[in-house]
């Protein structure tokens, strides 16, 4: 189990800015949960997609980021990409989301990530990330 | 204020993008052509990607990315109604530079009877040197409130 201040140290500026925290852990996974806000609102009463794109996105790092220390690796992470699948509307209420490390690699790592309100079985959003690894030291 | 066949797309954007998630990134207006649209992203301590790194986020440029491609859609079409994003691709070509605005501009290069499909780019000051690609379809929400996208 990894150590809960690392769970803190996962999340951005902008993630803790916009409100997103981790919730729990599912064994080794962060769970992160965004409460509906008006920072969060698209159309009045549902999620904006820049929103519900970045709390999938924060997800995504870190769980990539607990399975980096479990691996006892520090790395620099870069995005590559991100492609986001909206599936159902973001309704007025907390939203949760967590990552899968499909493939983590030397240089590079690919990262699923779902988001849900009600049931993680019905996800409202996917995600399906590529994340470049630098290692601290020769970061620029 | 925008009205259906006459898209104002300098007026509407102050409007639209003063509330909720677009005035919390407190994205502004900044350029627009027949069937494109450019916000400003401005530089900001509390959107940055990394402690100790000046440089924005990843996450509100896919934010950026989406409003820019919404006007952009409404822009195309004439109209304003209703849209949801369906699918969003962004890559990330290279990092901004530290304490730089992004500017997204997106292009709404096709419009069906159901959907819009958008391409662009965001940059840092040169659109000749983009920091990132997108590509995108959105949804148009029927009028009894059916769809099939939802961002």
């Amino acid at each position: 189990m990894v150590d809960e201040r690392h769970s803190l140290a996962a999340l951005t500026p902008y993630a803790r800015s916009l409100g997103i925290e981790v919730a729990h852990w599912e064994g080794d996974v962060p769970v992160l949960k965004v409460e509906f806000s008006d920072s969060v609102q698209g159309r009045p009463g549902a999620y904006h997609g820049g929103a519900t794109g970045g709390l999938l996105e924060t997800a995504g790092y870190a769980a990539l980021r607990a399975e980096l220390l479990r691996a006892g690796r520090d790395a620099v992470m870069k995005p590559i990409n991100i492609t986001v699948q909206y599936l159902a509307a973001g309704k007025v209420q907390a939203s949760h989301a967590r990552g899968r490390v499909t493939k983590l690699g030397r240089r590079s790592a690919n990262i699923t990530v779902e988001a849900w309100q009600d049931d993680p079985a019905r996800p409202i959003a996917t995600a399906v990330m590529n994340v470049l690894m630098a290692e601290r030291e020769s970061a620029d | 204020m925008a009205t259906a066949g006459n898209f104002d797309t300098r007026a509407a954007t102050p409007f639209l993008t003063s509330r909720g998630h677009s005035g919390w990134l407190g994205l502004t207006y900044a350029q627009h052509g027949d069937d494109w649209v450019e916000l400003e992203l401005p530089w900001r301590e509390d959107l940055l990607g990394e402690e100790g790194r000046k440089v924005l986020a990843s996450g509100p440029i896919l934010s950026l990315m989406d409003m820019a491609s919404g006007l952009a859609i409404w822009k195309a079409m004439d109209a304003f109604q209703p849209i949801a994003t369906l699918d969003l691709r962004v890559d990330y070509v290279r990092p901004a530079r530290e304490r730089a605005s992004v500017f997204g501009r997106s292009q709404c290069y096709r419009v069906t009877r159901s959907a819009a499909f958008v391409r662009g780019l965001a940059h840092d000051g040169d659109p000749g040197d983009p920091v990132a690609h997108i590509q995108g379809v959105f949804m148009k929400i029927a009028v009894d409130g059916r769809s099939t996208g939802h961002g």
